[in-house]
């Protein structure tokens, strides 16, 4: 037996590190359109005692090592690219406090999305979390390594900024806290410390989260989705203006794709309406329908499509399904809202060229600061042929973020270089200098956010 | 192309111009009535074809059998005034295109259940009601091959309608069946009330699926438990196409034991579910249809329904959950007959 393999049974004992070579396949890949790359052992903590140790021997004997929570971040960016450790964090999936008056929880890193929706519907069924639309199986920690938005990130922004304490092991094994748990007081504020926020975003590449307390929102007794729609990709940005301005909106997330046929070529514009009575209710959408939108309707521009109380949630997406085999990726961009025009059209035309059906979706980001902007394209996992063209797709819609002025959001090892190519020399440079300090071996998900 | 049989001098001789003077969304007396549907006959402008919020009631109300609503929904579309806003229109006609694969055809040689556009009901048609009956349309990616197209109405596109049903009644031929007992009562109006207005032919005999119900529920007799519930039944626009069929709610309600309660609307007086009034052009319409939906459920608490029995599956979709939240439990007829032979419909407490 290696010595690797038996350090890290030492650490977290038997059955919870493999290098078996079935059990590497299946780690070797994602969802996505990524190509496959093995690590070389898989291991599966359960406490921060044991990612500690499991660090510092990767650190010692310069191995890589890649954190993994769902691994449906879709781009490739939890895929060992040059082998190491994988490391699988779902074994730590305590969820230590719940604080009902100041809305927080303190999660462990491999708590996933359906976990705490289902713990708080259970437990505080009158607080929430911002749910992204991936599957349940989806990590907090992952969604916010990557930047990610839930389905609150209209009126709060990105699950990134919902972070009110991070609990962090560098790669040489240090662990350190931020946010008021640093001095010992509860999880409750990121604030006001002076920032050293240099690990949100970074794919775990200068350190891996164990522990992070996330905002909670006051979940209303009665949520549920109305619907808009136009066939006009150019009234978008100025409906979506006219609803944040009404702050009386959840989620609000537009899209069209041409299957199935009653969403090609026009524009359903999704809002998630919560309250808790039916005055309140009511009294939102007046608001929205008739006072804001009513414009449209009486000019027979835009129409009203019901509302249906539930939320679907997560909302996870059917255009696997179009292909034969079930594949599909998708490019986020996080984009000006006024861009939707161009993004629809062009990432139509990009479809178009290879013979992808296509669908698009943009989900509003605050009060309508940005919205991030996905262009979904499916593939058939055992058509080869599919599978380059839905790459080459991606990568022109990589090419497109950019020109339009927008940030490509997770992007793979493609997107990447063309993000940093554009990033100002001196950005670079204190990235740069960041990640050398912290993590001088370059062991941590090595591959991804590396500046030459 | 075919064309309505819509007799003009029929109106003149008319003493009552019922279909307009009962429509319940628009005041007139009897002389403007008169006017207003001579001119919607002779191809003009008028008011009603601006403020009709298409219910379908004056196809009932006409004794003549005059088809003005049809007439109505025509020269919407002829003058381009149509009763919802574009993108609705557009995603509506988009909506009835197949896209999943061809149907699978099987000669079936005798009477047959066509679930329509409603495929995905089929925990709708269990038990011993429908024992032996073959069914077609039972695949959800395949039914709009089965759509009886009729719900274009509602958006002034008549024209799809022409065009695309005699294509569904091929498709439906194709299985050879005899009879076709009609799940939604849409698909009925169809294939009688539409197809004989317009002269389309139709190879096979319609059904209504109450007055299936009721047969089959005769010959089930020594099973019936009377139900004992206080009922209202939600009448959806598409009965007022076969107001001749509406009886059989009645007589299904008395044969099973159930009390059909005194209501304000009911009968030629019902109120629609309004989720065709909510998304229309006219102003207020979002709202017209909330406060109808309250007012329709007001109704049937005042009359002291436990139950309210669904036709359509999308009237209960639409005032459903309103229906429950007023402490009424709604329910599909089906599940309502199923109840009184001994049969418990997944989710009845
Ligand atoms: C159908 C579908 C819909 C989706 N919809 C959305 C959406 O609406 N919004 C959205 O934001 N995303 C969405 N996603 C993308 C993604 O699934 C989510 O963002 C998800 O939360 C990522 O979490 P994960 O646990 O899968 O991350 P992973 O893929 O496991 O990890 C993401 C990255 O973070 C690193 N990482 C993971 N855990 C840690 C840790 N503890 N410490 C340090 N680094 C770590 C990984 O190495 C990797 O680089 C969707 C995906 C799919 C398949
Ligand atoms: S349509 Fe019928 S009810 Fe109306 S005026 Fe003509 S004949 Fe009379
Ligand atoms: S369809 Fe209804 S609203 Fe329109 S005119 Fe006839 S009865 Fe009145």
């Amino acid at each position: 037996m290696d010595s690797i393999y038996k350090s890290l049974t030492a650490i977290v004992g038997d059955g919870h590190v493999s290098n078996r070579p079935e059990e590497l396949y299946i780690y070797s890949f994602d969802l996505g359109t990524a190509e496959p790359h093995r690590p070389d052992y898989i291991v599966s903590p359960e406490t921060t005692e044991q990612v500690q140790e499991i660090v510092r021997l990767a650190n010692r004997e310069n191995i890589p090592i890649v954190p993994l929570g769902g691994g449906l971040s879709l781009a490739g960016l939890a895929v060992p690219l040059k082998g190491g450790i994988l490391l699988d964090l779902k074994r730590m999936d305590q969820i230590i406090e719940v604080n009902e008056k100041a809305r927080y929880a303190v999660i462990e890193c491999g708590v996933s999305q359906g976990q705490l929706t289902s713990y708080l519907e259970r437990h505080h069924p009158h607080l929430t979390h911002s749910e992204p639309g991936a599957p349940p199986a989806a990590t907090i920690a992952g969604n916010v390594m990557i930047h990610g938005q839930g389905d609150l990130a209209q009126p709060y922004g990105f699950t990134s900024d919902m972070i009110l304490g991070l609990e962090v092991i560098l790669p040489a094994g240090e662990l350190l806290h931020l946010g008021s748990c640093a001095v010992g007081t509860g999880w409750f504020t990121l604030h006001p410390l002076p920032d050293v926020g240099i690990f949100l975003g970074w794919y775990g590449t200068t350190g891996i989260i164990t522990k992070l307390s996330i905002k909670l929102f006051p979940a209303k007794k009665i949520r549920g989705v109305g619907t808009f729609v136009v066939e006009d990709e150019n009234l978008i940005p100025e409906i979506i203006f006219k609803i944040t301005h009404t702050q009386m909106a959840e989620d609000i997330i537009a899209f069209s794709s041409a299957i199935p046929p009653f969403t090609r070529e026009l524009h359903h514009i999704n809002v998630n309406i919560a309250a808790d009575s039916e005055k309140e209710l009511e009294f939102r959408e007046e608001i929205i329908w008739d006072d804001t939108l009513g414009e449209y309707i009486r000019s027979g521009d835009g129409g009203y499509l019901g509302f249906v109380r539930g939320l679907q949630r997560p909302q996870i997406s059917k255009t696997s399904d179009y292909k034969k085999g079930g594949g599909f990726e998708y490019v986020g961009g996080i984009m000006p809202v006024e861009t939707y025009p161009q993004c629809y059209r062009e990432g139509r035309d990009i479809s178009e060229r290879h013979s992808i059906p296509y669908t698009v979706t943009g989900r509003v980001i605050g009060a309508a600061h940005s919205m991030m902007f996905a262009w979904t394209y499916a593939f058939n996992r055992a058509d080869p042929e599919t599978i380059r063209q839905a790459r080459e797709a991606l990568h022109e819609t990589d090419d497109l973020v950019m020109k339009l002025g927008g940030v490509i959001w997770k992007p793979g090892t493609y997107g990447q270089k063309l993000v940093l190519e554009r990033l100002e020399p001196d950005t670079r440079e204190l990235m740069k200098k960041i990640k050398a300090l912290i993590d001088p071996n370059g062991i941590m998900n090595p591959g991804n956010w590396e500046i030459p | 192309m075919h064309e309505l049989k819509f007799d003009q001098d029929l109106c003149l001789r008319c003493g009552t111009q019922a279909c307009l003077t009962k429509c319940q969304y628009i005041e007139f007396d009897g002389e403007t009535a008169k006017k207003e549907i001579l001119k919607i006959a002779t191809g003009r402008d008028s008011f009603v074809l601006h403020k009709c919020v298409t219910c379908y009631a004056c196809e009932e109300y006409c004794p003549f059998g005059n088809h003005p609503f049809y007439l109505i929904a025509e020269r919407q579309e002829a003058l381009g005034i149509s009763p919802v806003p574009r993108p609705l229109v557009q995603r509506a006609v988009n909506l009835g295109i197949p896209f999943r694969g061809e149907p699978d055809i099987k000669e079936i040689n005798g009477p047959v259940l066509n679930m329509g556009a409603f495929s995905d009901h089929m925990h709708l048609i269990q038990g011993k009601l429908f024992e032996g009956l073959p069914v077609i349309s039972t695949d959800e990616r395949k039914m709009f091959h089965y759509f009886c197209q009729l719900m274009y109405l509602h958006y002034g596109k008549d024209s799809v309608i022409k065009k695309r049903l005699p294509g569904i009644i091929e498709t439906i031929a194709k299985h050879k069946p005899t009879e076709v007992i009609c799940f939604h009562d849409e698909c009925y109006g169809a294939y009688t009330s539409y197809c004989d207005a317009y002269g389309i032919e139709v190879p096979f005999k319609p059904i209504h699926f109450f007055e299936y119900l009721y047969n089959r529920l005769i010959e089930l007799k020594n099973m019936i438990q009377p139900v004992k519930l206080k009922v209202a039944y939600q009448r959806p626009c598409s009965s007022r196409l076969s107001p001749d069929k509406h009886l059989f709610v009645g007589r299904i309600f008395n044969l099973i034991g159930a009390e059909n309660v005194k209501r304000e609307f009911v009968d030629e007086n019902a109120l629609c579910c309004a989720g065709a009034i909510q998304g229309q052009r006219q102003e207020g319409s979002r709202k017209r249809a909330v406060i109808q939906q309250q007012r329709n459920v007001e109704d049937m608490k005042k009359a002291g329904a436990q139950v309210c029995v669904f036709n359509c599956p999308a009237c209960l979709q639409t005032i459903g959950d309103l229906v429950a939240r007023n402490g009424i439990k709604p329910i599909h007829m089906t599940d309502l007959c199923r109840l009184a032979i001994g049969e418990i419909p997944a989710g009845w407490r």
